[in-house]
């Protein structure tokens, strides 16, 4: 069943036609994702070929989603228009947005979420700044590679893109129902409790591993769920304990600040909710092999 | 990016936050002109990035523009809790000073809104304020569409309990700090104190402003405000080649791809230099998802240009870029650093994993680099770059 995407979800992508987003759409169709269209204005009613593959051009997300019954984007818009991709796609109430995009400025990001807000949360959001998510075997939306790894019964949701990729590769003999990357950046639409909540009602979970980093107290927060909500065994990891005070480390919300978003304080709280946390992430990859008996 | 008082004043006087007027300094002898521009007498403040400046010595009133002067001949170099001091603004001298507050905006990640603060017991540590009275600071969440309009500002300040008789110059103070927040895409606009003087009018007396550089391509008058000196030399020099770079006092090198697992990697390091003499990480590095040739040399030039480091973990998980790239890039990087006569004396330890992690294998072992080992899974490579490091301190 997995959780957000599946076989059936109809894929578009904003942002098609630059080199980035030319690149992964040729991947994301490699690994089966049903992609039903590309939006960008000044392209609208012309077809890319991707290896045989046509697929249209729209001039709107809205008109992509009335020709086609698409109900997942992804965006490969560069940060400057963004937002109003963003945006766009909230007026098209489009079920799932995955915004891949990098560097996106934190009033822009703050705008469009106030933004979903304000029109009822029809639009989820996933990122920015993140690697998107998979379902392997079914569809992929944004830039994991899909070959990592094989389709299972471990739920992944982490803020990094590599570290999702490094746990995947050391899992992939289990497998996986989905892998979401939420992102780095300090203000983000689904979060570690949204992808919980989703893989604690999917019946093809069994596990969930959970991947944060230090900034913020979204891990904390999502500790104090796992305690009230969770019932599956959940695996942890937090990177960034050796990371300085007032330092940016890559991640635009990564970053301590004062005695607040310390790793030391991520895993004590998600070890007071019951969660077995790796102190590499082979570690908690083996945590995970333990509980799965596997 | 955090910026100085002098900076902060000059957006506040831009965006209409009243502010006393103020030039920036680095020669005790601009004191002199700079206070009679004032009128005769001066504040002589210190720049520098961190609290407590006025208990350290750091901020002097000057009767006459020689003592101006002279409190800038003895403020300049002044070390302020391992700040060393290059700049003193010379400020007007406050009127009379009735009462202190504090006014702020600020990211709210927990909400992901914005967040609005503001009390009547300004002039401390408002964390201080914050943790033993916290009735007496106002937070109400701003919506970034609607903003603060004067109606917003008022509910702010009617909720912070400011005096009637300030309340809507506050309140007016409240809209243009929240057009500087806005304009200057800031992550942190802080005004303490916001004072109300003898005439009854309140002046932004000091402040903070802390900038989103994700904005810069919007903000083209943010580069000027980066402080070039305080930089470290060797984040200054990575930055100029667009490398993720951070300085960190370790001995062991790293660079890795992916914010993530650089983070990660730089833990599994000081574990692993827990066994081996207590070596710690040298850096962070990220060199992103392409790590071409080109990207790694930069990157190991950075590096092994670094006189702490010992030795050099390089920890690349191959996702969407194939490690028969990364290990073709590592060899082309050591031959490019060789031809440009930089000889590598300092050991690699390379870990490649995922996409095509065979074929990158067998790149780096046909190389045969004599300074380069590869050790193959992360955990493993970190305690074989602790160990190289350790032997060579």
């Amino acid at each position: 069943m997995a959780i957000f995407l599946t076989k059936d979800s109809k894929v578009i992508v904003q942002g098609m036609t630059g080199a980035t987003g030319m690149k992964h759409t040729k991947l994301m169709l490699a690994d089966g994702t049903n992609i039903v269209g590309g939006v960008n204005p000044r392209k609208a009613g012309t077809t890319v070929d991707f290896d045989g593959a046509e697929v249209p051009v729209f001039g709107s997300v809205a008109e992509a989603m009335e020709k086609t019954g698409a109900d997942v984007s992804v965006l490969f818009v560069p940060p400057a228009f963004a937002k109003a991709a963003v945006v766009e796609a909230i007026d098209a109430e489009i079920p799932l947005a995955v915004v891949i995009t990098e560097g996106i400025a934190v009033h822009d990001s703050a705008a469009f979420w106030a933004y979903a807000g304000s029109k009822g949360n029809k639009t989820r959001i996933i990122g920015p700044n993140c690697p998107g998510l998979i379902t392997p075997g079914q569809s992929n939306a944004g830039i994991i590679p899909g070959d990592i790894t094989k389709p299972g019964r471990i739920g992944l949701v982490s803020k990094s893109g590599t570290l999702t990729y490094q746990m995947m590769y050391e899992l992939r003999d289990i497998g996986f129902s989905s892998a979401v990357g939420i992102g780095g950046d300090p203000i983000i639409g689904t979060t570690h409790i949204d992808a919980l909540a989703a893989f604690e009602a999917d019946p093809e979970t069994d596990l969930i591993v959970m991947i944060g980093e230090i900034g913020g107290d979204a891990e904390e927060r999502a500790a104090d769920f796992i305690a009230k909500n969770v019932t599956k065994p959940v695996v942890g990891y937090v990177a960034g304990f050796t990371a300085p005070e007032g330092k940016t480390m890559g991640h635009a919300g990564a970053i301590v600040s004062g005695s607040s978003g310390t790793a030391q304080a991520k895993k004590e709280a998600l070890e007071a909710a019951g969660v077995k946390v790796g102190k590499t992430p082979t570690e908690t990859a083996k945590l995970a092999r333990e509980i799965l008996g596997a | 990016m955090d910026l100085f008082e002098y900076q902060a004043r000059d957006l506040f006087a831009k965006h209409g936050v009243p502010v006393l007027a103020g030039e920036v300094i680095d020669t005790p002898e601009a004191a002199r002109e700079a206070t009679e521009r004032l009128g005769g007498k001066s504040v002589v403040k210190a720049q520098v990035k961190v609290g407590g400046r006025g208990k350290a010595g750091g901020v002097k009133l000057a009767a006459t523009p020689d003592e101006a002067v002279a409190r800038a001949t003895d403020i300049l170099g002044m070390d302020i809790k391992g700040h060393t001091v290059h700049k003193v603004m010379i400020a007007e001298t406050a009127p009379e000073i009735l009462e202190e507050y504090y006014v702020s905006y600020l990211l709210d990640r927990t909400n992901r809104t914005f967040l609005a603060m503001a009390s009547v017991q300004g002039g401390m540590d408002i964390e201080e304020v914050a943790e033993k009275t916290p009735e007496a600071l106002a937070k109400v969440p701003v919506d970034s569409n609607t903003g603060v309009t004067i109606e917003k500002a008022r509910e702010i300040v009617a909720q912070a309990k400011f005096p009637a008789e300030v309340a809507e110059k506050v309140a007016e103070v409240m809209v243009t700090l929240w057009e500087t927040f806005v304009a200057e895409d800031a992550l942190l606009v802080e005004v303490n104190p916001l004072a109300k003087v003898a005439s009854g009018d309140v002046l932004a007396l000091d402040g903070k402003v802390s900038l989103d550089e994700n904005a810069d391509f919007r903000q083209p008058g943010h580069e000027a405000l980066e402080d070039k000196d305080a930089a470290n030399p060797l984040e200054a020099a990575a930055k100029a080649k667009n490398l993720n770079y951070v300085k960190l006092d370790g001995e062991v090198g790293i660079i890795g791809n992916g914010a993530g697992l650089v983070m990660s990697t730089l833990d599994v390091v000081a574990y692993a230099g827990e066994n081996h003499g207590n070596v710690k990480p040298a850096n962070f590095l990220d060199i992103g998802g392409g790590a071409s040739a080109e990207v790694m040399a930069n990157g190991l030039e950075i590096i092994l240009g670094d006189p702490d480091v010992k030795s050099v973990f390089v920890n690349v998980f191959g996702g969407i870029t194939a490690c028969d790239e990364v290990a073709n890039g590592i060899v082309q990087a050591l031959a490019l650093l060789k031809s440009k006569g930089e000889e590598v004396t300092k050991p690699l330890v390379v870990r490649l994993d995922g996409n095509n992690a065979e074929l990158g294998r067998r790149i780096l072992s046909d190389a045969n680099h004599p300074l380069v080992q590869r050790v193959d899974t992360m955990d493993g490579a970190a305690d074989k770059a602790a160990e190289l490091a350790a032997a060579a301190k």
